[in-house]
């Protein structure tokens, strides 16, 4: 059994590969998606990955900077999905 | 094997199913072959997925000393607004009219919509007229 440190580094570092993969995935889904709805939800899907990714950051550098940066990021894609979503059903966003 | 050792190991056991939660989404997202279906992948799978990296990232703070629960304040957040998003995504979708056929089904079962088939119209014809 490897020490306590080193399977977090390799945990941290594997789980950067998969979430960047998925990311990439996303980002297919973005590019080619036939309808609207698709792009709009690969959308919302990076964001979301993207703050598992910075969450990673701050563990692989150990540090508490990137919260902040997490949970803004988490309000304005929520609030990015819903002003698309709104802008395809009204054709308007602030009315 | 001290505490510190053991919360080690639980946070990278967090991150390893946080990724593997994701990857799954993001699969579950390319792969699937109907606008409804794909917006099941990332909607609920990508947000444990998630909540199990944030879940991790508490766990190290601890570890390390910090001991900070902000983290699960992006949890409940996420986990808030993630229904309300893939709501709206599924109102774009019926807008768009990209669910308006059912999807096929084997064992000539059917659907219990109001849509009217063929040979329900052709029967009630048939009533009608004797």
């Amino acid at each position: 059994m490897m020490p306590a440190d080193d399977f977090l580094t390799l945990a941290v570092m594997i789980s950067f590969a998969v979430v960047g993969v998925s990311q990439i995935m996303a980002m297919i889904r973005l590019v080619i998606g036939p309808s609207t709805g698709d792009r709009i939800l690969a959308l919302d899907t990076m964001v979301v990955n993207a703050i598992g990714l910075i969450v990673l950051l701050g563990i692989w550098q150990g540090t508490r900077l990137y919260f902040e940066v997490s949970l803004i990021i988490a309000m304005l894609g929520f609030v990015s999905t819903v002003a698309y979503a709104r802008f395809v059903l009204r054709g308007d966003i602030i009315e | 094997m001290t505490m510190s050792e053991v919360g080690t190991y639980a946070a990278a056991i967090f991150l390893l199913i946080g990724a593997a939660f994701a990857v799954v989404g993001a699969i579950g997202l390319l792969k699937l072959n109907d606008p409804m279906k794909r917006l099941h992948a990332p909607t609920k799978v990508g947000t444990m997925g998630i909540g199990s990296l944030l879940l991790g990232s508490v766990v190290i703070s601890f570890v390390r000393g910090g001991s900070s629960i902000h983290e699960l304040l992006i949890m409940a957040f996420l986990f808030v607004t993630a229904p309300i998003s893939a709501n709206f995504i599924s109102k774009v979708i019926i807008h768009l009219r990209g669910c308006d056929e059912t999807p096929e089904l084997d064992n000539e079962q059917t659907w219990s919509t109001l849509v009217q088939r063929e040979e329900d119209l052709v029967a009630q014809d048939k009533t009608q007229q004797s």
